[in-house]
């Protein structure tokens, strides 16, 4: 210290002061440069929560109403969050043909990802809500696929029948076949507790489950699963094999019957 | 006998092997009598005489093939853990009845094909007792003398849907469980006896660790055991009516006409035999049934939606479905009427065609024997009683299924079960007078063809332009069909005034009978068949219709 402040008075002292300040300037700079960055982010971010409210108001306020409170038609999606958003709009749900249906079914999508992004992005900025999974936690890697059937039967079969099927629910809702669904969907839906369905947020089951039950169903019920025993006829259990047996089972050996009788050694063939 | 033919055959040289070997069994077991009796039985023949060989047979292969599988199953309730082939499995707690059957169905050769005819033929096998006892009904085959064989026949089936239930519940999978679940709900409905009755069966409280034993030994021995004693009656009975047959030139109710046993039938059977067989095991070979693997094992905190039984079991199921929740509380106890009025009526249900036989030769107090059948429209009012028990039985399986109907259809559950609910009491209405409508209406098209003959098609025009179209007359043989049956008058209540001249009493059920012979036989229930004099005085002015 006292070597410095002997030197205060030197000529030379101005010049380091300078050059310690500029660098400690650009120092700062570069330390406050991300900040600066983040801060296109959030241009970037309302400019899509923006877009979202476009294609909103167009497309959703009709029934949802004009700042997302809900109207008799559609109910308020303050809080619903952009996984419930992602799932209504990715699966077709939304935007529905009518409200008066006994249930909304999935159709065809008719916004891009990129749309339905925004639409989030809008819808989650009017409250705080369940965000859309990553590829981490839905896909179905390093799940366990006989835990995830144990917890599928347990809470799921019951209406979406023993390997997601779909089954009937009361005045014409339902529970519609999980066949082929996007473990995205399958994730998000687990989630919100879209129409019918009960959620099962976190706390209720874990990441992990949700995974196991997500590997469950993409063992059984996709077009990558198997049928050992031949054709599944539906997967629905005695009602479609009743018929089966019926029509093509005892139908074909009274055809059979049919044709030996029709085959007699008789005096004359009548 | 025997021993005469074989001494001169033995003059003669060495007898065929054939022979020797005939001769040998017949001096020890003396069958050459029955054998000579029997073989040249005649049957007639009529694809819809087949309906009960499909059920024999089909009864063979469950059997066969259902011994295959007692090598491997397990018939235990002990908690393991899986660590077979299939992967959705592994780790899972499970009873050893299921996991020996993930086993049956994954790890033993040829064990999922066998496992799947022995279902599909239980499938079969009861839709074709169903059908073959509608055959039966229809045509009036139940009629003394076979009244007893009826019943045989009845017994089979009722018995035949027990075992096909026990043994659908042997895997201790979550559907069959569910439904084991469901007959113990039934059996506590009944009053009073219905606690000690569930305790008994399940050894305390359900689901225990007994049933699966215990249904095992009654679906591979009891239930089996006596159906093969009532099958081997059944057969007995047939060969000792002699079989009966559709009326026809040279039939008579005395007489058989058909081909017989030795050498014809026994190859025609025994070819059907392979016929049904092979065609069971195509079914089984490209069609799955109950991929028990899917459902998982039993437990009583879990259940699916479509659980359903099999299908000779869904009417029950859909009387229960259909019924509202009705409980009464009586003094503590709870009297579930939701249960238990479907309980009654599937036993009722089932009795009223068990003892139709015997309602309908007390209604036309007919006591002769029959042997040749009846055309369905020439009995109209059976006919229509029997369309309208299908009518509800159908009605009541759709009720069975009504998740499915609902969610195929596109409909509301609620729906479908109003519907069943109205449908089981207006159906069968609606079906009776329909039915005896299409068949009084085909008595007088029988009639018509008899008097003018069949509609050729051609039309002809007469020189002095009337337009007419050729009939040409039925053959003798046709003819001899469309007029052969009997036509009854109904019974009447007998004279009220004995020779006396005193009036007697004339109880009510002879009020009832006469009322009910009238419904049978009355000018409104058959159109008078042709008469010789009206075919005469017709076809006298040929030409004119």
């Amino acid at each position: 210290m006292k070597k410095l402040s002997a030197r205060r008075r030197h000529p030379l002292a101005a010049l380091v002061v300078l050059l310690l300040a500029l660098a400690c300037t650009g120092g700062l700079y570069a330390v406050f440069a991300p900040a600066d960055k983040a801060q296109a982010d959030e241009t970037a971010q309302s400019l899509t929560i923006e877009e979202g409210k476009k294609l909103y108001t167009v497309g959703c306020a009709s029934c949802h109403g004009t700042g997302g409170q809900g109207t008799s038609d559609g109910p308020s999606l303050v809080g619903v969050g952009a996984a419930a958003v992602d799932f209504q709009v990715g699966t077709g749900r939304m935007p529905a043909h009518t409200s008066q249906a006994a249930q909304i079914p999935d159709k065809r999508t008719i916004y891009s990802q990129a749309e339905i992004d925004q639409l989030a992005a809008y819808i989650a900025s009017l409250g705080a809500g369940p965000a859309i999974p990553t590829e981490e936690q839905y896909s179905p890697e390093g799940a366990d696929i006989a835990k995830g059937g144990e917890l599928f039967r347990n809470n799921c079969a019951q209406c979406h029948n023993f390997t997601g099927k779909g089954g009937a629910l009361t005045h014409g809702k339902y529970a519609p076949s999980l066949e082929d669904v996007d473990p995205k969907h399958i994730y998000e839906a687990m989630l919100t507790g879209p129409q019918n369905m009960p959620s099962f947020p976190d706390s209720t089951m874990s990441e992990q489950n949700k995974k196991d039950i997500i590997a469950y169903l993409g063992e059984v019920n996709s077009d990558k699963s198997e049928s050992p025993g031949g054709m599944e006829l539906g997967g629905l259990g005695p009602v479609s094999e009743g018929l089966f047996g019926w029509i093509f089972g005892l139908g074909g050996l009274i055809a059979v019957a049919v044709w030996v009788a029709a085959r007699t050694a008789k005096a004359k063939k009548s | 006998m025997s021993t005469n033919t074989s001494t001169e055959s033995r003059s003669r040289g060495k007898a065929p092997a054939g022979e020797r070997v005939a001769d040998w069994a017949d001096g020890r077991l003396g069958i050459y009598s029955l054998a000579k009796a029997n073989m040249r039985k005649i049957f007639p023949d009529h694809w819809s005489f087949m309906l009960g060989e499909i059920c024999l047979y089909s009864f063979l292969i469950i059997i066969l093939t259902g011994v295959y599988l007692t090598l491997f199953f397990h018939p235990s309730m002990n908690e393991v853990e899986y660590h077979g082939s299939y992967i959705p499995m592994q780790g899972q707690l499970m009873s050893e009845a299921y996991a020996s059957t993930l086993e049956i169905s994954f790890d033993v050769r040829g064990g999922l094909l066998i496992r799947q005819i022995h279902h599909w033929a239980a499938v079969i096998f009861l839709a074709g007792m169903f059908v073959h006892m509608m055959r039966v009904f229809f045509t009036g085959a139940f009629r003394k003398p076979r009244e007893i064989n009826w019943l045989f026949g009845f017994l089979l089936f009722v018995l035949g849907m027990f075992t096909g239930f026990t043994g659908y519940s042997l895997p201790d999978d979550l559907l069959s469980g569910t439904g084991v679940r469901f007959t113990q709900g039934a059996i506590l409905s009944v009053p009073i006896v219905g606690t000690y009755i569930s305790m008994f069966l399940f050894g305390g409280e359900f689901p225990g660790t007994d049933f699966v034993a215990r249904f095992y030994s009654i679906h591979i021995l009891l239930l089996p055991g006596i159906m093969l004693g009532l099958v081997v009656a059944h057969l007995i009975l047939v060969f000792y009516h002699k079989h009966t047959q559709f009326a026809g030139a040279g039939r008579t109710n005395k007489n058989v006409v058909g081909m017989p046993l030795l050498p014809v039938y026994m190859a025609k059977a025994g070819g059907f035999f392979f016929l049904v067989f092979g065609f069971t095991a195509l079914i089984a070979g490209i069609a799955s049934i109950n991929p028990i693997w899917n459902l998982g094992p039993y437990r009583p905190d879990m259940v699916s939606t479509g659980a359903q039984p099999d299908w000779y079991m869904g009417f029950a199921e859909g009387l229960v479905r259909a019924m509202p929740g009705w409980e009464i509380n009586f003094w503590g106890h709870t009297l579930v009427l939701g249960v238990f009025i479907p309980l009654v009526l599937f036993g009722l249900f089932l009795a009223i065609i068990a003892l139709y036989p015997f309602i309908e030769s007390w209604i036309t107090g007919d006591k002769r024997e029959h042997h040749i059948l009846d055309r369905p429209r020439n009995a109209p009012t059976r006919t229509a009683f029997g369309v309208a028990w299908v009518t509800a039985y159908m009605i009541m399986l759709i009720g069975g299924g009504n998740d499915i109907v609902a969610t195929h259809f596109n409909l509301s559950i609620n729906a479908v079960t109003w519907f069943v609910r109205i449908g089981f009491f207006a159906g069968p209405v609606v079906a009776f007078i329909v039915t005896k409508r299409i068949c009084l209406g085909l008595q007088r098209r029988d009639k018509d063809k008899v008097l003018h003959g069949r509609e050729s098609g051609i039309i002809k025009r007469l020189p002095h332009g009337e337009f007419i179209e050729v009939h040409e007359p039925l053959s003798q043989e046709q003819m001899y069909t469309l007029t052969a049956h009997e036509q009854y008058k109904p019974a009447e209540i007998g004279p009220t005034v004995d020779e006396n001249g005193v009036k007697r009493k004339v109880k009510g059920s002879e009020k009832l009978r006469a009322k009910l012979s009238e419904a049978y036989y009355g000018e409104e229930s058959q159109i008078p068949k042709p008469t010789v004099e009206e075919y005469k005085e017709i076809t006298s002015g040929h030409g004119h219709h």
